[in-house]
């Protein structure tokens, strides 16, 4: 009994001289923090993701404090209304954060891509990537293995038909998936720009197509419809210039592939045009010779 | 006095804490990517290194007494857990520029394994007060050392992957280079008797 006395004993003085000692630290050492950096911490989101480049909440709202320079608006999880709290508390101009969100810029789903292997390793297109440019034809397009899924804390972004697709109410443009995909295919646009063009790839036309059936071919039909010349071919890719776009969803309609997509709604009689087209180009098909 | 400065440059050199006891590893790799992190992490592991070894050395003593030599490692965790916890608000309020400096890396490393390994060991070889302290101290420069030489070497020619083969990328080829400098400094071996 004795042999267990003296060794908790002994343990429990030391714990409890180095509790004391810390207590007492605690007290005489007591250092003000700015009050401030309180505040503007408290209405910062908490969620640490680090998307605006410090290491967590904590330490964005130690240097928001500290730097009088420093930008207001860099948390996106918070947006512009936690923008404007910490405008108010620091006493700044809040400035315009516009709102962004994740957009992945392909749309090879399962049934419109080509694979040229069933890739049954690792679940990661990082780590399909090291061992073959890619599991599918289209060596630019997205390999539905989930990197961008692992990467999101917030539950934003999920495989859908084979390839990466962003939830725009669960999204907080905090750049994660940006920085984990390997084909480099996720961007942040404005949420109000809504007509992208899901494709990357930059192969000649004919290559693309035969990759992927919403591959974007380059036909510049897009570029001649477009009223606000927003929209150009570069590299056999069309890309939308954010500024000049009006998202009114035309090049979307006569896209003759399914590389330009809208979120809006199409007006009634843009879309009869675009059923039109479909039809059109269904027709053709079957003309085709087999 | 001879005595002293063998022990210091046999611990820097010859049994290197990181390099040829694989002790503080996980700090090592990861603080390594940047020379001035290398640099902040090293002064933080010398510092903390010397003041542990005051501390535990005379709590030894009392261990040893009670003849419960058999909890030090428990009591030697707890010790330098509170004493680094106290040291870094001693800092925050007298020395605000050198907490800075040493930042994150001296809460992180309270509980690292390169501390306790030295206190532990300073023990075990049977070392005087001032003989501890002293190897304490070789410990962290040799952990300093390790640290900023790989430091320069990843700044140099690993911060860039792109000549490397693709599965060798990444952590892969920063382990096969931490191994070519530990065999490097088996050349030291048999330096001091």
């Amino acid at each position: 009994m004795n042999g267990l006395i003296t060794p908790v004993l002994l343990v429990a003085v030391i714990g409890l001289t180095c509790a004391g000692l810390l207590v007492f630290a605690s007290k005489v050492f007591h250092v003000s923090v700015d009050e401030r950096i309180t505040l503007v911490r408290e209405v910062l989101p908490g969620a640490n993701c680090g998307g605006c480049g410090f290491a967590g909440c904590d330490d964005y709202a130690a240097n928001l404090v500290a730097d009088e320079g420093l930008s207001c608006t860099l948390c996106s999880p918070g947006g512009a209304g936690t923008a404007e709290a910490i405008a108010e508390i620091l006493g700044r101009a809040a400035g315009s954060a516009e709102p962004m969100v994740a957009q992945v810029m392909c749309n090879g789903v399962s049934g419109a891509r080509r694979t040229v292997l069933e890739w049954q390793g690792m679940s990661s297109c990082k780590g399909a990537k090291g061992w073959f440019s890619s599991p599918n034809a289209c060596m630019f397009g997205c390999m539905g293995l989930g990197d961008c899924a692992t990467a999101c804390q917030f539950d934003a972004i999920g495989i859908v038909d084979g390839i990466a697709k962003v939830n725009r109410e669960n999204c907080v443009a905090c750049g994660a998936c940006v920085g984990a995909c390997p084909q480099k295919l996720i961007k942040l646009v404005p949420v109000k720009s809504q007509v992208h063009v899901l494709c990357s790839s930059t192969d000649k036309g004919a290559v693309a197509r035969k990759n992927c059936d919403n591959a974007c071919i380059g036909c510049t039909k897009c570029t001649t419809v477009c009223n606000f010349d927003a929209i150009h071919i570069e590299d056999n890719l069309a890309r939308i210039d954010v500024e000049k776009c009006k998202s009114c969803g035309l090049c979307a309609v006569v896209c003759p592939t399914g590389a330009i997509n809208s979120f809006r709604k199409l007006p009634p009689r843009a879309a009869a045009e675009k059923a039109a087209a479909v039809k059109k180009a269904a027709a053709k098909k079957d003309e085709r010779p087999l | 006095m001879v005595n002293l400065i063998v022990i210091f440059m046999a611990i820097v050199l010859v049994n290197n804490f990181v390099l040829s006891q694989f002790l503080g590893i996980c700090s090592f790799l990861g603080v390594s990517n940047k020379m001035s992190s290398s640099v902040g992490m090293g002064g933080a592991v010398v510092f903390v290194m010397v003041i542990a070894e005051l501390v535990t050395w005379p709590v030894m003593q009392i261990l040893n007494r009670f003849d419960i030599a058999y909890l030090q490692t428990v009591v030697f965790i707890l010790v330098i857990a509170a004493l680094v916890q106290f040291v870094e608000m001693f800092m925050k309020r007298y020395l605000p520029a050198l907490q800075k400096a040493l930042g994150i890396f001296l809460p992180l490393i309270t509980t690292n394994c390169a501390i306790l390994g030295a206190t532990i060991n300073a023990i075990s070889y049977g070392y005087s007060y001032l003989q501890s302290v002293v190897y304490a101290f070789g410990a962290g420069v040799g952990y300093m050392v390790a640290m900023v030489l790989f430091a320069g070497i990843r700044e140099e020619k690993l911060s860039n992957m792109d000549g490397i083969p693709a599965p060798f990328q990444g952590v892969g080829i920063i382990l096969v280079a931490a191994s070519i400098m530990a065999l490097s400094f088996m050349g030291f071996a048999g330096m001091f008797q």
